[in-house]
């Protein structure tokens, strides 16, 4: 193989994965472990809007989980493009 | 056509194409034994991750726990979905780089030890076997309730059709079945919720439904539904249905345990290894959660009109006029009622347990007089009498939850062909994890401890041949505990749970994102994680095997747990002991060798950024 990346061009691939990671961890966190057990009670104290469930009860027993399958997607395109940043056009 | 043959007609269909299916893909080598030979489609794939992950537990007695604890019931959901997003971003992508068969593989190699990779494989058994015991007890349930059969023959029928599929076709032929038993489950899932939603809230989307208004005979009441369900639950005396009951610190280490168990759960991480790239692993990872959350997020739905029906529909009826589902499983022995006070009419309150629990039992058990089908042992109602010492609370009913999901379409009264769709679904979600299972159990005994450990020059015939032997002898087993189910299986599932997180999860993340971990470290803090872990549970829920070597457990309530951290929880303490130990150990000895740095360099970028690569 010719173009076989620099180390420095896989320290960065490196980087910038372990920040996606952090990021993504972050929102899965405050939606699941925040919104959903923390601070349940406070968000309770409203209503999801136009619909009869409290707020915290949504977080706890649906909304954390369509953030879920957000973050899942957002992290498959986030990482096919640093796959093809890294490699080039060599990718498949 | 009435429920049973219409249950008939759909299991056996149902059983006729999955034995098709694994008869028409059967494995011919040891790779598309173990993982399929990497080429299947990233979709299907994400299917028979998703029927994989969903056993019966989730499709069976999910909804049901969540109905009866409320708010609590959402530890169950985020822990599961939850630690799949874990699985997928933190695990399965580096994994399926690793490119070899098993975690204890990848346990053994970056650890460079063969005491890892054992402690892994025995590890890898033993969640496995809690797993599928509760599958079997999941197949027992159906086969007694819907098609009269003793749970002593339902449990060999699933064992036979397990055994077929699994040992003849290996990877290849479960990810196929899956994918149908994926797409029986969710619409046998989605088809009850679906009526029931239109008709408590005239909304044809459950998720929708949970939070529209209540509707009665299709006049609109003017009140949310869950307002509606909160009002029938406080006049009742039971607790506020959309109000936490638990301290929020226990959970958050429940839910903790639960999502780090999970992604530590063997069976699941091995789907990872059956797709062609790293971008079909991601890919198949989404389509699975997605596919998933189809069922997640109509389980709560499911929870609260199974609730607010059965709030309707019972206390206060007579019993000789209770509907025919209440008496049909009052015959399964899952449904107790005694009459204290006399009257017929069948009590349902907050006031406490209706019957007492016998000595040596960890919760309620019915113990009735005589068989249900003797005609003997009734009262004056005719219901069936038991042994159980009633209670001083007004209350006299005592409703196992496991039946929540599968009596759900009898309680709301639909048509006979969707209570039997249900029967069939339930048998897919048990089914699909069982085998899934067992094939984790051959391939870590033949792969594993066979191959790797004690005769790596085991020709691949021979290999296959072991791994089908031992797939068989597992089935075996399993059917075993299916029939003599432990007396404390949520007990075992929840220690399952706990030592999973406990002990891979650090390993594994350890070895992925730190090159300095090494054995010392990684291996001691595995063995203090589930030393603690074990310890901990079995001082609180094994208190009869406590009491054999000397030691009193204290009740099992939350003044004396640790921080206030449940048996169920603690697993997550665990596993930060297991970090803790495993990153301070690593520091104070010596690093590991060069050729370890480069094995989780390979892990960490694409296989083309390599100058060697070929694929």
């Amino acid at each position: 193989m010719s173009n076989t990346p620099s180390p420095e061009a896989r320290a960065r691939y490196w980087r910038k994965n372990l920040c996606w990671l952090g990021g993504l961890l972050a929102i899965w966190f405050l939606v699941s472990y925040g919104c959903g057990i923390l601070f349940v009670d406070e968000l309770d104290k409203v209503k999801l809007p136009g619909t009869g469930i409290k707020l915290g009860f949504w977080f706890a027993q649906q909304g954390s989980i369509y953030v879920f399958v957000v973050l899942i997607a957002v992290y498959v395109l986030v990482m096919n493009r640093l796959d093809r940043e890294l490699l080039g056009q060599n990718d498949d | 056509m009435d429920v049973k043959t219409w249950t008939f007609i759909l299991v056996g269909l149902s059983f006729a194409l999955y034995i098709g299916i694994a008869v028409w893909s059967r494995a011919k080598t040891t790779g598309e034994f173990y993982v399929a030979g990497k080429g299947v489609p990233s979709v299907a794939n994400g299917m028979a991750t998703a029927a994989d992950w969903m056993s019966a537990a989730s499709f069976i007695s999910m909804a049901g726990l969540i109905s009866f604890m409320g708010r609590d019931g959402a530890v169950y959901l985020l822990g599961w979905t939850g630690g799949y997003v874990l699985l997928a971003l933190l695990l399965a992508p580096y994994l399926r780089r690793f490119g070899k068969f098993t975690v204890p593989d990848f346990i053994g190699d970056r650890y460079y030890s063969k005491t890892a990779r054992v402690v892994a494989v025995v590890c890898a058994i033993f969640v496995s076997f809690t797993y599928v015991a509760g599958q079997m007890r999941g197949v027992g349930l159906v086969f007694s309730r819907f098609l009269e059969v003793d749970v002593h023959y339902g449990v060999l029928i699933g064992m036979a059709i397990v055994f077929t599929y699994a040992v003849a076709g290996g990877m290849k032929g479960i990810t196929y079945t899956q994918v149908a038993q994926y797409c029986v489950l969710i619409f046998a899932y989605l088809v009850p919720a679906i009526f029931i939603s239109i008709m408590l809230t005239n909304n044809p989307v459950p998720q929708l439904g949970l939070g529209a208004e209540y509707v009665q005979d299709g006049v609109k009441q003017g009140v949310s539904l869950l307002d509606k369900l909160d009002g029938l639950s406080t006049d009742l005396g039971f607790k506020v249905y959309t109000e936490g009951q638990k301290a929020p610190i226990d959970v958050f280490f429940i839910a903790a345990a639960l999502m780090v168990g999970t992604a530590g759960l063997p069976h699941v991480i091995v789907r990872f290894y059956t797709v062609k790239k790293v971008r079909d692993a991601r890919i198949s990872a989404f389509w699975a959660l997605f596919f998933i959350a189809i069922l997640y997020t109509t389980a709560p739905a499911v929870g609260v009109f199974a609730r607010t029906n059965l709030l309707q529909t019972i206390p206060g009826a007579s019993y000789k006029e209770a509907p025919g589902w209440f008496k049909t499983w009052e015959d399964a022995g899952l449904i107790s009622w005694v009459d204290k006070n006399g009257d017929g009419i069948i009590e349902y309150n907050g006031t406490g347990p209706a019957l007492g629990k016998k000595e040596g039992d960890s919760k309620f058990k019915p113990y009735y007089v005589a068989d249900a089908k003797s005609g003997e042992g009734r009262g004056n109602s005719g219901e069936r009498l038991l042994s159980n010492a009633p209670t001083d609370a007004t209350n006299e009913l005592e409703i196992d939850r496991d039946i929540m999901v599968l009596a759900n379409p009898e309680i709301a009264r639909l048509p006979n062909w969707v209570i039997a769709l249900v029967a069939a679904g339930g048998l897919a979600a048990a089914l699909s994890t069982a085998a899934g299972l067992l094939l984790v159990i051959s391939t870590s005994v033949a792969h594993d401890l066979v191959k790797r450990t004690f005769n790596p020059n085991l020709s691949e015939k021979r290999e296959l041949l072991f791994a089908r032997i031992a797939a068989g002898g597992a089935v075996l087993i399993a059917g075993y505990f299916g029939i003599n189910p432990p007396d404390y299986v949520a007990a075992v599932v929840a220690f399952a749970f706990g030592l999973a997180a406990s002990s891979f999860f650090p390993a594994i993340i350890l070895g992925i994102f730190w090159k300095r971990a090494n054995i010392y470290g990684v291996v001691t803090g595995m063995l203090i994680g589930i030393s603690f872990t074990a310890a901990y549970i079995l001082y609180f829920k094994f208190p009869a095997l406590m009491a054999k070597i000397g030691i009193v457990s204290p009740p099992n309530v939350s003044e004396n747990w640790l921080f206030g951290i449940s048996p169920e929880g603690i697993g997550t303490l665990g596993m930060v002991l297991n970090f803790v130990v495993a990153i301070c150990i690593s520091f104070a000895t010596k690093p590991p060798p060069e050729e370890i740095r480069n094995l989780v360099d390979r892990v960490r970028f694409p296989r083309k950024a390599f100058e060697d690569s070929e694929d």
